[in-house]
């Protein structure tokens, strides 16, 4: 037999404590027991110290006036004169000085171009063209001897303009092999299983440095007399093979995890292997792997600066040339680190943004 | 032995299966299904009834014997394979929907790329299952927004897509919540009805019973018993059967 239940009044009870605003904020979040307050003691004191003088050093005190007498002055801080001075050399590199509008118009091409391939209004076939002309006039417009403009070699190409095309050329070129060695690695036919496992073992058993070398130094001694492959193709191939060992697997993680039932499914329903891959697995496995892959591409860019080791000056290695040839700004190298970091986290800020951008847009079909 | 026939859509003779070395999941089945015959396959956990119908459509390989289907013997030859495979649906326990293209996507796509159909023509079709099965206004959702029920319905509707000759079902309703057996059930039925080659491994007796010509029983990778429904489930021949029947019809 059910209990009757008799109505009873609630009584008025005081509203719970206000948890909005920034006292609370503060006290739940900061202060919310002895560990805690010790914490935020030690760290805001830390903060305290050190955020004034860095400020004082780097804008209060600091000087933009390109002259090292007046950096060397007593009480200034930070000599962003040196900035000043040798900005268009940090930035191309050993590019001849009065043609240095080419390389600029050719990164900020490279740039557009960039930007548009990332944006889906301009995700449609003629995107391809775009990428063919736009690289075309990079390279016309850097290497020169056309249209009158004076040629170039592509040992005094440098900066950020290398930084750039070495990156995107080895991106763009590394993600395709990357997927067919993946590919390779799971595949029944054992001659490409073992290909594909060798070349990514033995590629990620040497350091870029030694494939750089390798690629610029001992590659010509095998190659017949006369012919001469320029060191700058030689660096972009090793360079895209190395990243695409490495993006290899981090595909392959997502092939792993793909459930078996979407091949079978699409096997039952009479997709060839090529198809069941395009269609249905590598549409899912890139997707599981967005961060790991972005991670790669962020650490691709830069990796591009181990390129100085053969004597390509990208923009750490021109930041280099720049400061170490001129005794008057040597001592300022600091002001000049911080001024390519400033460059290389634009771009590798935008990267991982964009990668969550991505993230959001494949996991729309996963939104219940 | 068996000999082949006009009739027989699908011939197993004497066909043997290892999973590795020392597993023998089918053991010398001999099996002809009639065309139109609808057949239900049950039997222990284990006992190779998944692995007999995957072989049909050679998602699994036999290692003995020969496997006949609509004139067509499964070997490696992957043409063979291919046409087959245009023939023969298959619908799966859990679902194996693709998570990332919408449920008119799902179905319009071996059409389009393997039938070659201009994807309006595709999509119209695709349409036409999608009511059979009568869940239309659901395509253009993903699959993981439907429920359990649904996803299976649009599995079906994608079998059925490529018009198949033959239909096999591989537990189709073990993954579902119990209301939603029904709804599923009752496409099958109706599909049963219009003539088509069934092969269904379940558990489902009520379903048995309602549309299957013949019950085959198996136990330890071979074919035990096989009879009309009434027969097997009223009068069981081997010790086995009954007492299996007894566990799934104990309560």
């Amino acid at each position: 037999m059910a209990e009757t239940t008799i109505f009873k009044f609630s009584p008025a009870r005081p509203a719970p404590v206000n948890t909005e605003g920034l006292i609370p904020w503060v006290k739940s979040n900061l202060f919310a027991n002895w560990q805690s307050a010790l914490t935020t003691l030690v760290v805001g004191g830390l903060l305290l110290f050190y955020v004034p003088q860095f400020i004082n050093w780097a804008i209060l005190t600091a000087t933009t006036v390109p002259n090292a007498d007046a950096c060397r002055a007593e009480g200034v801080g930070a000599c962003w004169g040196v900035i000043t001075e040798k900005y268009r050399l940090i930035i191309f590199g050993r590019y001849p000085f009065e043609e240095q509008w080419r390389p600029l118009v050719a990164t900020l091409l490279m740039v557009a171009l960039l930007v548009m391939s990332c944006t889906r209004v301009f995700w449609k076939k003629w995107l391809i063209a775009v990428w063919v002309v736009v690289l075309a006039a990079f390279f016309i417009l850097m290497y020169g001897g056309l249209f009158g403009l004076s040629e170039v070699q592509t040992d005094r190409w440098g900066g950020l303009p290398l930084t750039i095309m070495l990156a995107t050329l080895s991106i763009v070129f590394c993600f395709p092999i990357a997927i067919c060695v993946a590919l390779g690695r799971r595949s029944n036919l054992p001659a490409i299983r073992t290909f594909c496992t060798i070349y990514v073992e033995l590629i990620r058993g040497v350091p870029l440095i030694s494939v750089l070398f390798m690629a610029s130094f001992m590659f010509p001694l095998f190659m017949p007399a006369g012919v001469t492959i320029d060191v700058l193709i030689r660096v972009l191939v090793g360079v895209t093979l190395f990243a695409a060992a490495y993006m290899a697997e981090v595909i392959r993680g997502g092939l792993q995890a793909m459930p078996k039932g979407q091949a079978e499914a699409a096997a039952s329903l009479g997709l060839s292997y090529w198809q069941t891959q395009f269609k249905i697995i590598l549409p899912q496995a890139l997707a599981m792997v967005v961060p790991g892959i972005m991670n790669n591409f962020i650490g691709l860019f830069k990796d591009t600066s181990l390129v100085y080791i053969v004597s390509l000056y990208e923009l750490t290695g021109s930041l280099g040339l720049a400061l170490n040839s001129d005794a008057d700004w040597r001592p300022y190298k600091l002001e000049g680190y911080l001024f390519i970091v400033a460059i290389y986290f634009a771009f590798c800020f935008a990267m991982s943004r964009y990668s969550l951008w991505i993230e959001k847009q494949v996991n729309k079909s996963k939104l219940r | 032995m068996t000999t082949q026939n006009q009739d027989n859509i699908i011939v197993f003779d004497k066909v043997n299966k290892w999973y590795g070395n020392s597993f023998h999941v089918l053991r010398d089945i001999n099996l002809n299904v009639r065309r139109g015959e609808r057949i239900v396959v049950c039997g222990p956990s284990g006992s190779g009834k998944s692995t007999l119908i995957r072989c049909i459509n050679r998602l699994e390989e036999h290692q003995e014997g020969h496997l006949i289907v609509d004139g067509t013997e499964l070997t490696d030859d992957v043409k063979a394979i291919d046409k087959i495979r245009k023939e023969v649906g298959m619908v799966f326990q859990q679902f194996n929907l693709f998570p990332h293209l919408t449920v008119l996507e799902n179905l319009t796509l071996s059409p389009m790329y393997v039938g070659k159909m201009p994807k309006k023509e595709a999509e119209e079709k695709a349409m036409l299952q999608l009511k059979r099965v009568r869940i239309a206004e659901q395509a253009g959702k993903y699959p993981l927004q439907l429920s359990g029920g649904q996803q299976q319905r649009v599995a079906i509707a994608r079998a059925l897509c490529l018009t198949p000759k033959i239909m096999l079902f591989d537990e189709p309703t073990s993954a579902l919540d119990p209301e939603m057996i029904k709804e599923v059930l009752d496409v099958m039925v109706e599909m049963a009805n219009q003539g088509i080659t069934m092969i269904c491994v379940t558990h489902e007796m009520g379903f048995a019973k309602a549309v299957a010509d013949r019950v085959i029983f198996m136990d330890q990778g071979q074919i035990v018993e096989q009879n009309t429904p009434h027969e097997f489930f009223n009068n069981p021949q081997t010790d086995r059967s009954k007492d299996f029947l007894s566990k799934i019809l104990g309560h």
